[in-house]
């Protein structure tokens, strides 16, 4: 089984498995959620790579997402530009601005940079809110039109399916090899002791805010993705509730595991639809999750699982996943 | 500009600015014995209204015998919260604690729309609705009563720090923890004793606001992060800086309500906050200290 541990090994199947998967279930109500999911998955990875890497908060990425969905909406809608051009140069105006922002915000740390960016998160949030001109306010923008390629256009569950996941799974390749490179073992330094990062040479400062930068860039795409599937989008997708749904995934799923967050995002993609008779009740879930496994399995799933599971099998060792 | 409409906005940014001040100290004190912001300091101002909702109206207690019920409950609220949520935490990183704050948070709102509901509902004024004016302006007893009511809990506060043993205790945890500990003190017991005097002063902010504003369980969100605010430009002191900056805060984000937009009224704080932490993060009148390693 050793090959299994090689990454590209484990990468491939895992996109087999994602590829296949529609032919298993054969399509129906539950295509609409893992197009959710996927779009879930990129923010989770996005997030991750900056808290799960670098060791850097941000309760703002959901007004990164929606910068993008209405970046996308407005342009492709107002103005009637191509998608496919929209989708890009929102993402570069995304992560300019998050370059430019971050610079100033990223110095700060830990609570002082959780409620920075809380700031940051809320402020998008209510000039969404406010600008009813361009954004139509906060009974949303509607309208927008589906992607197409080659002849195909975009509308339905099946071919947003795979349009979104193949984006996803191009992150999660990216979002790899960052982790594995030289850069992904300059950020994991910075997490660990950000002094000792910049005495071993390493530019923690300029680092932190590529790594925000690119975190953003990553939401965009996800946000314009989100905005061509759904045809429709509204403020309340992009509030301070999105951004903490957001870190439960990435720390349900686990810090600094890809794959992690894909867990983590599947997971709580999935919850609202297991707890539907739950309706309202599902926050106090959320609640009493992020709460249990901060408290016992800070590690989130990819290491508490198989932590628990060597536990009850009486093995000892420690996993290092 | 007319003068009245300035004064105007000003006065009712005051009353305001006092329940940030209040929402911030509380804030400042969990910070300076535990180092923890905590998330969860907005739920204990909504705990605070719709409890004391709760004794007035399915209760049928009178306003006196509700308000002080509230914020015992309030203030056990807070303490089963240290105690079931941050000191079980096994890995107390900024991280986990931040999202610890947040799940208690989350799970004290989710809570109270699940005991009580979803509408506003509104407390009775503590003494009438009849205005005063003062020249030019009009302002309503309730007005009268915040300010009132913060003023004397900044001066119990401030005689609790210096003049008791306790409070001298917890003023030495927020030097130096581990100094504190080694001269006697009990810390955990200080830390929980913070988290208990917060959610204290929080539940008053949030009962003595409730008649102007309505209350309902998601007021905490937008009270909490901007108490944070006014805590954040007083440095997160925990005594008159904090006052002065929710004032500051309360009375710009009237003025700022009243002359630019009110749709961005909330946008004016976390400008403010975002301003502040990246110019001055130590606060207006702090002086910049240098990172320990």
């Amino acid at each position: 089984m050793s090959f299994l541990k090689r990454p590209i090994v484990l990468f491939l199947l895992f996109a087999a498995f994602v590829l296949l998967f529609p032919l298993l279930l054969g399509g129906g109500y539950l295509m609409n959620v893992l197009v959710f999911m996927g779009v879930n998955t990129m923010l989770a990875i996005a997030l991750n790579l900056l808290l799960g890497y670098a060791g850097q908060i941000s309760l703002g990425h959901a007004g990164f997402f929606g910068l993008g969905a209405y970046l996308s909406g407005v342009l492709t809608v107002t103005y009637s530009w191509n998608p496919w051009l929209a989708m890009p140069l929102a993402a570069v105006v995304v992560g300019l601005a998050a370059f430019l922002i971050g610079f100033p915000i990223l110095k700060l740390k830990g609570h002082y940079l959780a409620m920075a960016t809380l700031g940051l998160g809320i402020i998008i949030y209510i000039v969404f809110n406010e600008t009813v001109e361009l954004t139509g306010g906060p009974s949303g923008l509607s309208g927008i039109p589906s992607l197409d390629l080659f002849g195909i256009t975009f509308d339905s569950d099946l071919e947003n399916y795979y349009l979104i996941w193949s984006f996803v799974l191009v992150t999660m390749l990216l979002a790899l090899n960052l982790a594995n490179s030289r850069v992904g073992r300059a950020l994991r330094s910075v997490h660990d002791s950000e002094v000792a990062a910049r005495v071993m040479g390493v530019n923690a400062r300029l680092l932190k805010v590529q790594v925000f930068a690119l975190s953003a860039v990553i939401c965009s795409v996800a946000g314009s993705l989100y905005a061509h599937t759904m045809t429709f989008i509204a403020p309340a997708s992009f509030g301070f509730n999105f951004s903490v749904e957001l870190l439960t995934m990435v720390v349900v799923g686990g810090l600094g595991s890809i794959y992690g967050s894909f867990l983590g995002a599947a997971l709580l993609t999935m919850l609202p639809e297991l707890l539907r008779e739950a309706k309202d009740y599902d926050i106090i879930v959320y609640g009493v999750i992020l709460m249990l496994m901060v408290i016992f399995m800070p590690g989130g799933l990819v290491r508490g699982v198989p932590d628990l599971f060597r536990k009850l099998t009486g093995k000892k060792g420690r996993s290092n996943a | 500009m007319q003068f009245d409409q300035l004064l105007q906005y000003s006065l009712s940014g005051l009353s305001t600015g006092a329940i940030y001040a209040l929402i911030g100290i509380g804030f400042s004190i969990i910070y300076n014995a535990t180092g923890i912001i905590n998330f969860a300091q907005g739920e204990f101002v909504m705990l605070g209204g719709m409890l004391t909702l709760f004794f007035l109206e399915t209760l049928q207690l009178p306003l006196w015998a509700a308000i002080p019920c509230a914020v015992g409950v309030s203030t056990a609220c807070g303490f089963l919260f240290e105690r079931l949520a941050i000191r079980p935490l096994r890995q107390p990183t900024p991280i986990n604690l931040v999202i610890i704050t947040i799940a208690g948070s989350i799970l004290i709102r989710g809570i109270a729309m699940l005991v009580w509901d979803k509408d506003t509902h509104a407390i009775p004024p503590f003494s009438g609705e009849e205005p005063i004016a003062i020249a030019g302006a009009t302002i309503l007893p309730q007005h009268l009563w915040i300010l009132g009511i913060t003023l004397i809990i900044v001066a119990i506060n401030r005689f609790y720090f210096y003049h008791t043993i306790s409070g001298k205790a917890m003023r030495a945890c927020a030097y130096n923890r581990r100094a504190a500990g080694l001269v006697g003190i009990d810390v955990k017991r200080m830390v929980l004793f913070s988290f208990m005097i917060s959610s204290a002063m929080g539940s008053v902010a949030g009962i003595i606001v409730a008649p102007l504003t309505m209350t309902s369980y998601d007021v905490g969100i937008m009270l909490g992060l901007k108490g944070f605010c006014a805590a954040i430009i007083g440095g997160m002191s925990s005594g008159l800086a904090t006052v002065v900056g929710g004032l500051v805060l309360g009375v710009l984000e009237s003025l700022g309500a009243g002359l630019v937009s009110s749709g961005y009224k909330d946008a004016i704080a976390f400008i403010i906050l975002l301003l502040i932490l990246i110019i001055r993060p130590q606060g207006l009148f702090g002086k910049a200290e240098s990172e320990r390693v």
